[in-house]
């Protein structure tokens, strides 16, 4: 089990370092940036807080893993977003439960992924095309739902999702960390992570080798709905409203980011949910150290561009091959995968 | 064998790709004022060849004399410059530019720095007046028909090379009045003593227009002739190899013919193949014979259900069964190994090992994943019976060689115990050693008791392992061979006597 381990974190190594950089160059402009602390039973700090803010973009990056891997992408998660917190808004104020709420926004954003998994796998519609229509249509619905304003509630339960605590950690970093574990295991346990490569690399004969492609693919993207839905449950928990306009706005280009920074390929296949995560907490580190080392905002778009074009160098097959003398085995580091979770 | 007659000579010509040897040492000339056609079946070299020569693709190895000087065409802006112009099937001009600006793009008549535009639709005019073309140049290209595009094409080729004109499956598209208009073009233009490739799959059009015939198969030349003493038979036998078909055919009398298990009646799919009857027992493969497009790979996908059969009915051991797609015949323990390994066979980055295990985990679905320790052990078992060489199991399937994939991808199936295995062109761009341990390991299977439908395109081989040979031409099942009738004479007679029927 252990060589298992050393090649699942040899995979993982660029985004460890990518992380731990950053990490440093942040706590060396702002030096509290390490300190962690207990108040009230509770983890605070920065830290914690970059786990806390990165919950939307991790949940939205386990999804859009899986969809990568099958040679799609959806850009409508962000939109998704907007219309599961307003559902969630709308039936925690018209009086359902919590659980209620909770089962119905999922359903809701299940059914999102539906209709994205039917528009490609039945239909044959470009990935980038079929989910553009619910991108540009979604913060329409969103509107519909919300009646166009910004729709709040204050039930105790639905709030406790974006800001409450669970073991010292807070909630949004308890559930994707869970759901995270819990999709890793399902593709890795069973046979879905290899039939889903399969498909991303050759959908062609895979389905001649009597793989059920359309409805892994529907599946894919239901998947990808389903962690949308969370991602905008929790975001609308957090600010105890449904902002149909901005929640979730643009953060479809970061998941993909944060896909790309984890270093699965956008031309399908491999793929690995664990470095996805890390890609998107090294996205949320950018955001919050720029923050923090109190550089004028005006550069954060800037510095964040640039932090991520060095990341993706790093990764780049050519300086990968000219760099190849200083990183050891190499070719062990694809099989790894599979065998690590 | 070099005379300054000739205008290209391509001498030993080498291209390797990843896992195939697409060009083995190809000597090709061309002389002045000739068409010279250069024919074989999809995979034997044509195209690579030729985008040798044209600098699309460099070459490994050989020399390539234009005029008896060496030259090394870089990219195809190079090969024009040298006087190496070529016509694709897809005309690559473009259509929203007029026929004038086509003629000239790039190097557009210039006065005072701008494009002088009547200068331009005078010498255009000039210009096609050579090809008994009376156009309104300054009309956008599309509003032409594909034939006179096609003409413009080679005007354009012609204009800016003018030694040597590749015309690659020019007549694809065109209609017989059409082709008539191409060749008295193509005649004129050999007059003028420039050298013509001509690349087509149509042998009418070959006997019509060619002097001399070049046939590449597998990546290497078979032979050179002059088209006037090559007879259409032979011509055939040429492209689809029967050589040394006669001492290969051995007497059959061990074959022991199982039972009856397979049974279609009136099968077929419009568009694809003309319903067909077929039976197939235990312990028996079934060869499928017949020229590029004649419905071979089309019989195979049907029978695995890669398309639904629109008409008949299919029996399994006397119960009705539909093959509605690959998952239900698999069902039914079929295998197939398509055509084009490369976009319907392997999963390049994928390992030879979850290559291997494949068909049989996406059996058992995804919820029942075949344990580490079990593909292991699939994946080192058949990798150690079918010889496949690779460094480990988990190599990706991609940097094997050709044959090497191949043998994989019959792992995968074998892994899955078929009991009707279809494989279509199972021996195609693989290397000799391979070829044999494919062609040794189908005739193990029969012995087991499959049932095999072997298609391809070399006759010698079928004649080999088949206990009977069924004939294709024009999408129909045309004739049925079997005991001492399979010869290579014979399939070969079978393949050419409908072809000439056809097209007398």
């Amino acid at each position: 089990m252990t060589s298992f381990f050393k090649l699942y974190f040899n995979r993982l190594l660029p985004q460890l370092i990518a992380l731990g950089l950053i990490i440093m160059a942040v706590s060396l402009v702002f030096p509290g940036f390490l300190n962690i602390e207990i108040q009230n039973g509770r983890l605070y700090g920065s830290l914690i807080d970059i786990l806390n803010r990165g919950a939307p973009v991790v949940l939205l990056a386990i999804g859009m893993t899986i969809v990568i891997a099958t040679k799609g992408i959806d850009l409508s998660v962000g939109a998704v977003m907007a219309i599961c917190g307003a559902t969630a808004a709308a039936a925690i104020t018209s009086g359902h439960s919590v659980p209620a709420t909770l089962l119905i926004t999922l359903g809701v954003g299940i059914l999102c992924g539906l209709w994205n998994g039917v528009l490609v796998a039945v239909l044959d519609i470009q990935p980038i095309i079929a989910t553009l229509v619910l991108m540009v249509a979604g913060r329409g619905i969103a509107q519909l739902i919300t009646e166009g304003a910004i729709l709040t509630f204050n039930d105790p339960g639905l709030i406790f999702i974006g800001s409450g605590s669970f073991a010292g950690l807070p909630m949004p970093v308890v559930i994707w960390l869970v759901f995270g574990m819990l999709i890793a295991v399902l593709v890795r346990r069973t046979a879905l992570g290899m039939l889903i490569e399969a498909i991303g690399v050759n959908r062609q004969a895979s389905t001649l080798s009597g793989v059920l492609t359309p409805v892994l693919l529907n599946a894919a993207y239901v998947l990808c709905g389903l962690c949308a839905a969370i991602a905008g449950i929790i975001a609308a928990a957090d600010i105890r409203g449904a902002d149909a306009n901005n929640a979730g706005l643009w953060l479809e280009l970061d998941a993909i980011l944060a896909v790309v920074v984890g270093g699965t390929s956008l031309l399908g296949g491999r793929f690995s949910i664990a470095a996805s995560v890390l890609g998107a907490i090294i996205i949320q580190a950018i955001n919050t150290g720029i923050l923090l080392s109190g550089f004028p905002p005006e550069f954060n778009l800037i510095i964040k561009a640039a932090i991520i074009v060095f990341i993706l160098v790093l990764q780049s097959p050519r300086v990968r091959t000219a760099f190849a003398f200083l990183v050891p085995a190499r070719g062990a580091r694809n099989p790894s995968e599979r065998a690590a979770k | 064998m070099q005379t300054s007659n000739d205008i290209l000579q391509a001498v030993r010509i080498e291209k390797t790709f990843p896992g195939t040897r697409a060009l083995d040492k190809v000597d090709f000339h061309l002389r002045r004022g000739e068409v010279h056609a250069l024919l074989g079946e999809n995979g034997a070299g044509k195209s690579t060849l030729i985008k040798c020569l044209t600098g699309a693709y460099r070459r490994d190895g050989g020399t390539i004399l234009l005029d008896d000087v060496p030259v090394d065409p870089r990219d195809t802006f190079e090969a024009q410059a040298l006087g190496i112009g070529t016509v694709y099937q897809e005309v690559n001009l473009l259509p929203n530019l007029t026929v004038a600006e086509n003629l000239f793009l790039g190097r557009q008549p210039r006065r005072f720095g701008m494009v002088d535009a009547r200068a331009m639709n005078r010498r255009a005019r000039d210009l096609l007046a050579d090809y008994e073309l009376d156009l309104d140049v300054t009309r956008d290209l599309a509003s032409y028909s594909v034939a006179i595009q096609q003409v413009i094409a080679i005007a354009r080729a012609v204009d800016l090379s003018g030694k040597v004109l590749i015309l690659d499956e020019p007549t694809a598209s065109l209609d017989a009045h059409e082709v008539a208009m191409l060749f008295r073009i193509v005649r004129r233009l050999k007059a003028k003593g420039l050298g013509i490739i001509f690349v087509t799959h149509f042998l009418e059009q070959v006997y019509e227009i060619s002097d001399r015939i070049t046939v590449l198969r597998n990546g290497q030349l078979v032979g050179t002739r002059e088209t006037s003493s090559l007879d259409r038979r032979e011509l055939i036998a040429m492209m689809i190899g029967r050589e040394l078909a006669a001492e290969i055919h051995a007497p059959r009398a061990e074959v022991q013919e199982g039972p009856l298990r397979y049974r279609f009646r009136n099968y077929g799919r419009k568009g694809r193949v003309r319903p067909f009857d077929l039976d197939v027992r235990a312990g028996e493969v079934v060869g499928m014979a017949g020229l590029l497009g004649s419905g071979r790979t089309e019989t195979a996908e049907l029978l695995f259900g890669a398309h639904r059969a629109d008409s008949g009915e299919a029996e399994i051991d006397g119960r009705a069964v539909d093959l509605a797609s690959p998952r239900a015949a698999i069902r039914h323990r079929f295998g197939f190994c398509p055509e084009d390994r490369k976009t319907s066979g392997i999963i390049g980055d994928l390992s030879v090992r979850e290559n291997i295990v494949l068909a049989l985990q996406a059996r058992r679905g995804w919820t029942r994943p075949i344990s580490r320790a079990e593909q292991n052990r699939l994946a080192d078992h058949y990798i150690r019976a079918l010889d496949i060489r690779t460094a480990d199991r988990e190599k990706p399937i991609k940097l094997l060689s050709g044959g090497n994939q191949q043998k994989a991808i019959l792992a995968r199936w074998l892994a899955t115990e078929p009991e009707f295995l279809i494989l279509d062109e199972p021996t195609r761009g693989i290397d000799v050693g391979a070829h044999a341990e494919i062609v040794k390991l189908i005739e193990a299977l029969r012995e087991k008791g499959l049932s095999l439908i072997v298609v391809s395109s070399e006759i010698e081989e079928l004649v080999a392992y088949s206990t009977r040979v069924i004939v294709l031409r024009d999408r129909a099942h045309v004739a049925e061979l079997d005991g001492n009738r399979i010869t290579a004479d014979q399939i070969v007679e079978a393949i050419a006597a409908t072809d000439e029927r056809r097209t007398s």
